[in-house]
């Protein structure tokens, strides 16, 4: 047994509305760069639809993750490492811009140069690849909540359910699928790169592209089923999701899931074998995957794993973090979230507990009552077309688990409506899908109700390796962006040249600002609010200047350290008179 | 005899540019490691990359196993186990005028990709102009040299295995030759200056990606884990930036 610790994800689909937000702000973290224009390391798909890049889930086009070849061996569905070389020239399967969406801004300059004319100046669109005036016809989201549902046919998905059930039109449904890098177990991305320049971090498990070691030859791209590898098209790099590492390292959450609007993300640890991944991703039939998946993960509970753990040098405080873990809970406690695809047998590790409401929205459609939970156990077995289309996303066509989890979100809907309504709860109902009324009741919380530190166990790194990790933060694809010497293109092309650290402001320092109740030290007679802390509610104190208080330049009292002002660093620790 | 102007045309300067060439090479590695990349351009144009880029590479790659066979092994070894001057000379004729056209006909689909699709074309570097002029004009003298004097013998009979590949050796056994190649042809000593030049040039290019040919890939386990090291920070200090003896572990 080698015990490896990984972080990831599970995301509640029920709880998602499709608003986008946690694509844009990613964006504005990691990608709002030039060359990454069409970069999204995080998106959210309407399914059905085609998703982004289009039609990506299609295997057989794609030739994306992994496959079983002859001799019942895995190997990359691409190819032999043989025919991966000698394709290196030009890649046979990469999607071409195109089939991501061609980025665009708009002529804005002309709105105010415009000469004073008849008609409103209008800002045409122009292409952020070639320059020139463009016409917009697709983008990451276009068939946003099924919007251009005449491209709903292209869903690949869709494709293999509708042969068996026609997509009655008063049948449609959707739901929203935001999809990350799954940091897989067995990452199809790192197994393609000829370099050898994509890497899974020992510690944590989290898959990252080494910028100086990746020589451009975009095979990643074409390895990743999930196409959550994307070329840089100025820098000649590949780039990639970095599970925000930097943030991660001090024990904030991803960008995507601390801006969660729906609060529907969860970050814990999983403990798992590393030396079972192999043959769990290698089972015969694409059903198995799931739970050979699950036989990968190690109880942290378990002294024994314990043991192995300790003995594999995984601090114990980390140990603690993957008990308390949400995504353990979910993952196998409760058993309500499933892979992503797992017949791509690259053992992705964001989950997904699948939307009950397609369900939900045909019962209510038919006037019955939705929160009785024999309606919904009724409808779950009948309605074939959302079951099987969940079904083709998270556990390669087999609809039994699926249907488990939807009864078992469909029997905590009805059991806590009773007990909301101020009756008792109908022990029945837990009992229909094996559970006590004890654990459905610590589901709902975790699933509804879970404070922040609660959806978010993020063992943050050890003191004395901070100052290591901190600054691992200078192998990231933002690096080498804007930093000295960089004046936009050198003799050897865009973003050539010696990089700078990453972290500007330290992320310890935002951990305390994000994470301390007052904007302002109150201690300190005459603070200031620092406007960048204050999160727009109420008036603190010290938002505007008192009449009596000191001027601000009375920089001689700040920091003396009777006053202690805990957060000025040298000032504070000035020894006593 | 030697002019002074042999020395510097077959010494002097094929000394400089071999020193650039190393020199550059590890210059651009310590420097820019991030700059070491094909800067690929499949991302924007697949259909002409998918025959020209393969055409091109197989291509060049036989030429340049070509030229190691002809310019570093002597005549005298391939004498000694008994392959004739005509054999020699019709295999050597053959394969390189097949690979040869293949380069050609590659190069010059990319370069016309590279001007006629947009994208492409504005991702062009000044660099990626200089490399593909001094290319084709190298290329295109080789398979003159393939096609002219060595099939038709338009300039008479000239062996360069007794020629240009004695002087070419003698550089790097410091045997030094001018005088051979002052003898040579005028499109051999062209393809050779035009060969020095882009060896010049080469480590100022993408195509420093050359070195990095990924080999090692066919023996690497499939998933690469990496564990953070002791060190400060990801990657070396920056001069002026050691920590102190002291305070190192
Ligand atoms: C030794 C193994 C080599 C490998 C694996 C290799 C691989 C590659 C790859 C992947 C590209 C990017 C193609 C694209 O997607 O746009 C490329 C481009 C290029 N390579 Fe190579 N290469 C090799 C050797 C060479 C050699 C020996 C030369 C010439 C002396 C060369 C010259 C070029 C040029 C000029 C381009 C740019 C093509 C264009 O986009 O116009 N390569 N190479
Ligand atoms: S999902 Fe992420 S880790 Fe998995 S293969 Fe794709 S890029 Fe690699
Ligand atoms: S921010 Fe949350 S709710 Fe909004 S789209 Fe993203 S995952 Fe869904």
């Amino acid at each position: 047994m080698r015990v490896m610790a990984q972080m990831s994800m599970v995301l509640n689909l029920d709880k998602c509305i499709g608003c986008h937000t946690c694509s844009v702000t990613c964006k504005q973290a990691w990608t709002n760069r030039s060359g990454t224009e069409y970069v999204w390391f995080n998106n959210v798909e309407t399914r059905p639809g085609q998703g982004y890049p289009r039609t990506y889930e299609d295997q057989e086009r794609w030739q994306g993750g992994w496959t079983l070849n002859k001799r019942g061996r895995l190997q990359l569905k691409a190819g032999s490492r043989l025919k991966n070389l000698a394709t290196i020239f030009s890649s046979p399967k990469m999607p071409s811009i195109q089939d991501y969406y061609e980025p665009w801004t708009y002529d804005y300059e002309i709105l105010t140069t415009a000469p004073l004319q008849q008609h409103t100046p209008v800002a045409r669109p122009k292409s952020l690849i070639s320059g020139k005036d463009m016409k917009i016809t697709w983008s990451a989201n276009w068939d946003d909540d099924l919007g251009g549902s005449e491209h709903l046919s292209a869903d690949p998905v869709l494709a293999k359910v509708s042969d068996k059930v026609k997509l009655a039109y008063e049948q449609t449904f959707m739901f929203y699928l935001p999809r990350i890098c799954e940091h897989c177990l067995n990452p199809a991305c790192a197994a393609s790169c000829p370099s050898g320049a994509i890497y899974k971090r020992a510690e944590d498990g989290i898959v990252l592209v080494d910028q100086d070691k990746c020589r451009g030859w975009r095979k990643c791209v074409t390895g990743c089923p999930y196409k959550k590898v994307y070329f840089n098209h100025k820098t000649g790099k590949a780039e990639k999701c970095t599970f925000c590492f930097p943030r991660v390292e001090v024990g904030l959450p991803t960008v995507c899931a601390e801006t969660c609007v729906g609060r529907l993300r969860y970050i814990g640890l999983m403990l798992y074998d590393a030396d079972a991944v192999l043959e769990a991703a290698s089972v015969a039939t694409d059903h198995e995957l799931l739970e050979s998946q699950r036989g990968v993960f190690l109880d942290p509970f378990d002294p024994s794993v314990i043991r192995e753990a300790e003995r594999a040098g995984i601090p114990r405080d980390w140990i603690d973090a993957a008990q308390r873990s949400p995504v353990w809970a979910l993952i196998n406690t409760y058993k309500v979230a499933l892979p992503l695809h797992p017949e791509y047998r690259t053992m992705p590790m964001v989950w997904y507990i699948p939307p009950l409401s397609p369900v939900v929205d045909v019962v209510q459609e038919t006037g019955e009552d939705a929160e009785a939970a024999g309606n919904l156990f009724a409808a779950i077995d009948t309605l074939r077309i959302p079951v099987e289309y969940l079904a083709e996303l998270f556990t390669s066509g087999d609809t039994a688990p699926v249907t488990a989890v939807l009864k078992k979100l469909a029997a905590m809907r009805s059991y806590m409506r009773d007990i909301n309504m101020g009756r008792d709860g109908d022990p029945s109902i837990p009992a229909a899908v094996g559970m006590t009324t004890h654990e459905m009741e610590a589901m709902f919380r975790l699933l509804a109700i879970a404070k922040y530190d609660e959806r978010y166990v993020i063992p943050s790194a050890h003191a004395e390796q901070a100052h290591n990790l901190e600054e691992l933060a200078t192998e990231c694809s933002l690096d080498y962006e804007g930093g000295p010497g960089m004046g936009g293109s050198g003799p050897f092309g865009e973003g050539s040249g010696t990089g700078t650290p990453l972290a500007v402001e330290s992320f310890r320092t935002l951990k305390e600002r994000q994470t301390s109740d007052t904007a302002t030290d109150l201690n300190e007679p005459g603070a200031r609010v620092n406007l960048l802390n204050w999160d727009g509610r109420g008036t603190p104190p010290g938002l505007f200047p008192g009449p009596g208080d000191p001027p601000d330049h009375s920089e001689s009292d700040r920091g003396t350290p009777d006053r202690g002002t805990p957060d000025s660093g040298a000032h504070g620790t000035e020894p006593k008179p | 005899m030697t002019t002074s102007l042999d020395v510097v045309l077959w010494v002097v300067i094929p000394y400089v540019c071999l020193v650039v060439f190393i020199g550059g090479h590890v210059w651009r590695y310590t420097y820019d490691k991030f700059g070491w990349t094909t800067r690929s351009s499949q991302l924007y144009e697949s259909r002409l990359l998918r025959w020209g880029s393969p055409l091109f590479h197989f291509g060049i790659l036989a030429v340049f196993a070509g030229h190691v066979i002809g310019l570093a092994i002597p005549k005298s070894w391939t004498d000694a186990v008994g392959i004739s001057e005509t054999a020699y000379h019709v295999v050597a004729v053959g394969t390189g005028l097949l690979a040869g056209l293949a380069t050609l006909v590659g190069m010059t689909l990319l370069i016309y990709r590279r001007r006629t699709t947009g994208p492409v074309f504005s991702a062009t570097t000044r660099m990626d102009k200089a490399m593909y002029l001094l290319l084709a004009t190298v290329i295109m003298l080789g398979l003159w040299n393939t096609v002219g004097s060595s099939l038709l013998s338009l300039s008479g009979e000239y062996n360069y295995r007794e020629g240009v590949s004695l002087w070419f050796r003698g550089i790097f056994t410091f045997q030094l030759h001018p005088e051979l190649m002052a003898a040579a042809p005028l499109s051999f000593q062209a393809h050779g200056m035009a060969a020095m030049a882009i060896f010049a040039l080469w480590p100022f290019t993408r195509l420093v990606h050359v070195f990095s040919a990924p080999l090692f890939y066919l023996w690497r386990p499939y998933v690469v884990y990496r564990a953070k090291s002791d060190r400060f920070g990801a990657r070396a200090a920056r001069p002026g930036w050691d920590r102190s003896e002291q305070t190192r572990r």
